[in-house]
């Protein structure tokens, strides 16, 4: 074995979903760690993928991550940009985008998401920013990929509130509610990778991030993880996807401390 | 319903076309002109154009029991409702964009301060359409929506209709028709056409929608000039009150004048998330902060 390059687990979650992503997706990206993984597929891998922020900006390429959901970074490397209404109208419901990125505070075995209270809605402990775009997000992309930083206070055994449908009580539970496209298809963390059961439709660890156990996953989890039968380690990153990836948080650094 | 929104577009249009030459006025004027307490108001501008020096008028002519309608609520809205302007937010993503939380807003949520706020959320796509249809004079807006999202149980404006060709069941929300739309602007022309470029958001449905709309403007040009026969413009005949403010947008930007302030967007996390530094800041920056002039 050659020797293993250093890296966090931050990285290998963000390099663990630029793989996923493939040339000709057209992807909706959200802000944080799908910005960056985006970005990193574009920059190595997937240099025609077509990159879509809500903000109505079409095939951007930016130099620098957006701190924001609409940087004039995006506007003036896209291809083109239009309204907010055409955006969530033409382009997401019209069913033009083949991948949408997730996070939340909360995600269940079912990948469904919360992003909008901690306790009641009426009287949250915690008011989140809310749902914004992922509850069309969920249901008219070809297919949703999530990251979020696995533990016990993120995946949690109930939701306090379902902002996003992933698979909803699981089987063929998106169906019946009329959704016709495949929902959470890959769920990246930074210890592990899941995928659906075919038939539960349940999260299941396909891949474990290397130097990680089955005990590190199941402490950081709030429901009992289930293991697919052939579970395979991530191959850890390459020296250029690191090289990459840190040049553009590096200069995504510099240019937000001197804007 | 129908007809006394028809009546209200109807009378709306003769108020705009008896007002010449009224339409350049200092930011003061416009919105001791346009804003009234419990109004509803309508200031957009998605990430960009945030009209922040309008905002900041409406908190120095202390305006109370507005109803705020915003998709993102960002940093104009944490202002306006730590200031005690607010009675209700109708809103679909309230958080510092990249950063967190926005505190003030979280703190009349779950405290109270400085008074109870009511929320009515959605989602951005209900947002986009429901102001869609206020600028198309509908009554509501349909599309494809909330399947499997637990916000229709928490909020009695979204509901469903049935299409009657499909039987296909859609989601439903009331059109946005705020008393008010704020929006920044690149430039006005002499005759008070305004011009906007760049993210455009939900600016032109917002204006459309609203019963009086205040622009600001990086600019003022005697004409625009070779341009897209596409640009967006809003005719003097839409807008209520033009206010010269260069920089208005601050710390959003102006694509064309200025860049996003980031540096700033995260400088507020630690500035909004106590009430006696934020108060301090509105204090210093806001309220005793000499008024922008102009006309």
């Amino acid at each position: 074995m050659s020797a293993s390059l250093d890296f966090t687990p931050t990285e290998i979650m963000t390099i663990a979903a630029a793989r996923t992503l493939r040339n000709e997706d057209v992807c909706f990206v959200g802000i944080g760690a799908p910005s960056a993984a985006c970005n990193l597929a574009r920059l190595t891998h997937a240099p025609n993928i077509t990159l879509i922020y809500e903000s109505g900006t079409i095939a951007t390429r930016p130099n620098v991550l957006p701190l924001s959901i609409g940087d004039g970074e995006l506007c003036e490397t896209a291809l083109t940009t239009c309204s907010v209404p055409e955006m969530f109208r033409y382009w997401l419901q019209g069913g033009r985008v083949t991948v949408g990125f997730l996070g939340g505070a909360q995600i269940d075995r079912y990948a469904n998401l919360n992003t909008t209270v901690v306790g009641p809605y009426e009287k949250p402990s915690v008011r989140l920013p809310g749902g914004g775009g992922a509850p069309e997000i969920a249901t008219h992309c070809g297919e949703i990929y999530i990251t979020m930083a696995q533990s016990k206070r993120s995946f949690v055994e109930r939701l306090d509130f379902v902002t996003s449908l992933g698979h909803g009580e699981g089987g063929d539970h998106r169906a019946r509610l009329g959704v016709k496209t495949k929902g959470p298809t890959r769920l990246m963390t930074d210890l592990c990778i899941f995928e659906p059961d075919p038939v539960s439709r349940e999260m299941i660890v396909v891949s474990i991030h290397p130097g990680i156990s089955r005990a590190n996953i199941d402490a950081s989890t709030g429901w009992s993880v289930k293991y697919a039968a052939e579970v395979v380690e991530t191959p850890p990153p390459t020296a250029l996807e690191l090289e990459v990836l840190r040049d553009l948080h590096a200069r995504t650094h510099r240019a937000h401390a001197g804007s | 319903m129908n007809v006394s929104a028809l009546d209200i577009m109807t009378l709306q249009t003769i108020a705009l076309s008896k007002a010449p030459g009224g339409r350049f006025v200092s930011l003061a004027d416009a919105i001791a002109q346009n804003v009234r307490d419990g109004d509803s108001v309508a200031m957009e501008g998605f990430t960009h154009l945030i009209p922040f020096a309008a905002g900041h008028e409406v908190i120095r002519q202390r305006r109370r029991h507005l109803t705020l309608i915003r998709m993102t609520p960002d940093l104009i809205y944490d202002q306006l409702i730590g200031m005690g302007c607010a009675d209700k937010l109708v809103f679909s993503w309230g958080g510092n964009p990249g950063v967190g939380s926005l505190h003030r807003l979280r703190d009349a949520v779950e405290n109270d301060w400085p008074g109870p706020l009511v929320l009515e959320e959605h989602s951005h796509a209900a947002l986009a359409n429901a102001y869609e249809a206020g600028a198309a004079g509908l009554p509501c807006a349909i599309f494809r929506g909330y399947l499997g999202a637990e916000l229709k149980r928490v909020n009695p404006n979204i509901r469903s209709v049935q299409c009657p060709f499909t039987g296909e069941e859609l989601a439903a929300v009331p059109a946005i028709r705020p008393d008010v739309a704020i929006i920044h602007a690149q430039k006005a022309d002499r005759e008070g056409n305004v011009l906007l470029e760049g993210i455009v958001g939900v600016q032109k449905e917002a204006v459309l929608a609203a019963k009086r709309a205040v622009v600001t403007v990086e600019e003022l040009v005697d004409d625009f000039g070779a341009r897209s026969p596409n640009a967006i413009i809003l005719p003097s005949w839409t807008i209520s009150a033009i206010a010269h403010v260069p920089g208005g947008a601050h710390p959003s930007y102006t694509h064309g004048y200025s860049k996003r302030d980031n540096g700033f967007y995260i400088a507020w996390d630690k500035i909004a998330r106590e009430r006696e530094t934020f108060l301090a800041w509105m204090r210093d920056n806001v309220l005793n902060a000499s008024r922008q002039v102009s006309a």
